[in-house]
């Protein structure tokens, strides 16, 4: 519990830190910046979400165990809004999170103003296996287990894995 | 005003729900793994398309006591929300294009029927994101970047299975006599549209066709099939006139919501 008459906004972020992501639990929301803003105003904290795909199932629960972690500090006034714009973006994603999400085998986003193209007839995008590091992979599926993956396989080391597309 | 824009917002949604559930009917059925797992993608993505219409549906609905409203669902159901929207309206409420409802048909005119949609959803979103209504701007903007990934992944099929073998390449061509008919609709502007069209909020949809063409024939070509000529043209699912299959697909959809009308997680 802590005193939420004299807390400050930055305390609740730290407060909302560890609270994870559903679908990649390796990630924190805040790794996503799924988080846009916290308000504080007469003991009503105010936090501001945005979903990541317009379809992303994961919302609802991310925004009850947002709920959750501010009730078990004392918060009796908690509003959770969801705003759209701007439109979620994978530049969003911490360095940390990039970092964490290799670690468990998920290869990060390619940076959105370098790599990434959806235009007709692009190329794809060269996508490095989180693996062995090499760049010698191919597309299995523009679409993984959940909204936001896709499906790729290391043509070095064989490797079937996971790349997080860059939105 | 406010009820065009009900109305303009419900063609937007109706269209991706509708897709979304067509689509969703591969579920466990796709031709392998990993096309099954796109085509449900694709259907997440249109359905939370057509979430965030709803909801900015209800909410205009609900703020300006529109209750008298045609746009609105049943009566008797208290204020509108999403739910209200999309399982307790009946087919004439329906304002999606009637492309949308056809059955999914094989596998080819499955892909087709996407690729044509997001072809003309990509544009017509791009339109929207600069609408002077910025709720619609905002939902048009964020859905922009799923599109993407649809469009490209449908051309890659269309490519696929045009330029593929015999069987394919002529399925393929069913496909196109079966689903162009049913194209010219999103050309055809509704009352609404145009009314949204006059207030800067919507776009003018006949203008969309030039760039829509384009972007079919270049993929058509890569794919050594033909842009046939239009003979029939059927139109008026945005005005709530739909096919026989409209009934079938909302009797499934809406089953379990009407059975149950007052159940809660």
């Amino acid at each position: 519990m802590v005193d939420v008459k004299n807390i400050s906004v930055d305390q609740i972020w730290n407060m909302l830190k560890d609270v994870p992501d559903p679908e990649v639990p390796v990630l924190t929301v805040q790794d996503l910046g799924i988080i846009r803003d916290i308000h504080l105003r007469d003991e009503v904290v105010e936090v501001v979400i945005t979903p990541t795909y317009s379809g992303c199932p994961a919302m609802d629960m991310i925004a009850a165990n947002i709920r959750l972690v501010l009730l078990e500090n004392g918060f009796k006034n908690i509003q959770i809004t969801t705003v759209l714009s701007p439109a979620w973006t994978t530049d969003w994603m911490s360095e940390e999170g990039k970092e964490k999400l290799k670690a468990y085998g998920i290869a990060p986003p390619n940076p959105r103003q370098q790599v990434c193209n959806n235009e007709l007839f692009a190329a794809h995008e060269v996508v490095q296996c989180p693996r062995c590091n090499s760049y010698h992979t191919h597309r299995v599926s523009e679409f993984g287990s959940t909204a936001c993956k896709a499906l790729y396989q290391c043509d070095e080391c064989s490797e079937p894995f996971d790349y997080f597309k860059c939105h | 005003m406010t009820s065009s824009l009900i109305n303009y917002t419900l063609h937007l949604a109706d269209n991706s729900l509708i897709l979304g559930h067509r689509n969703s009917e591969w579920c466990g059925h796709g031709p392998i793994l990993e096309q099954d797992i796109a085509i449900t993608n694709i259907s997440l993505d249109l359905i939370g398309q057509a979430r965030n219409f709803y909801q900015y549906a209800a909410r205009l609905a609900n703020t300006n006591n529109n209750q008298g409203s045609e746009a609105l669902p049943l009566a008797g159901f208290g204020e509108a929300n999403e739910d209200s929207f999309a399982y307790f309206r009946n087919s004439e409420d329906f304002k999606n294009i009637l492309l949308v409802e056809l059955p999914k048909g094989d596998w080819a005119q499955t892909i087709l029927r996407q690729f044509l949609f997001s072809c003309w959803q990509n544009l017509l979103f791009e339109k929207l994101s600069a609408s002077n209504d910025q709720q619609i701007a905002a939902i048009a903007t964020k859905s922009l970047k799923e599109i993407a990934y649809h469009l490209r992944w449908s051309s890659e099929w269309v490519i696929r299975l045009g330029d593929g073998t015999q069987e394919s390449h002529m399925r393929m061509e069913n496909a196109i006599n079966e689903l162009w008919s049913y194209t010219e609709e999103f050309f055809v502007p509704a009352t609404y549209e145009m009314e949204m069209l006059n207030n800067g909020v919507g776009t003018d949809v006949s203008l969309l066709k030039a760039g829509w063409m384009q972007n079919v024939g270049k993929v058509f070509s890569e794919a050594g099939l033909t842009i046939p000529a239009l003979t029939t043209i059927y139109t008026g699912g945005k005005e709530g006139r739909h096919t026989e299959h409209m009934h079938q697909l909302l009797i499934e959809l809406q089953s379990v919501a009407r059975a149950h009308p007052t159940a809660t997680w």
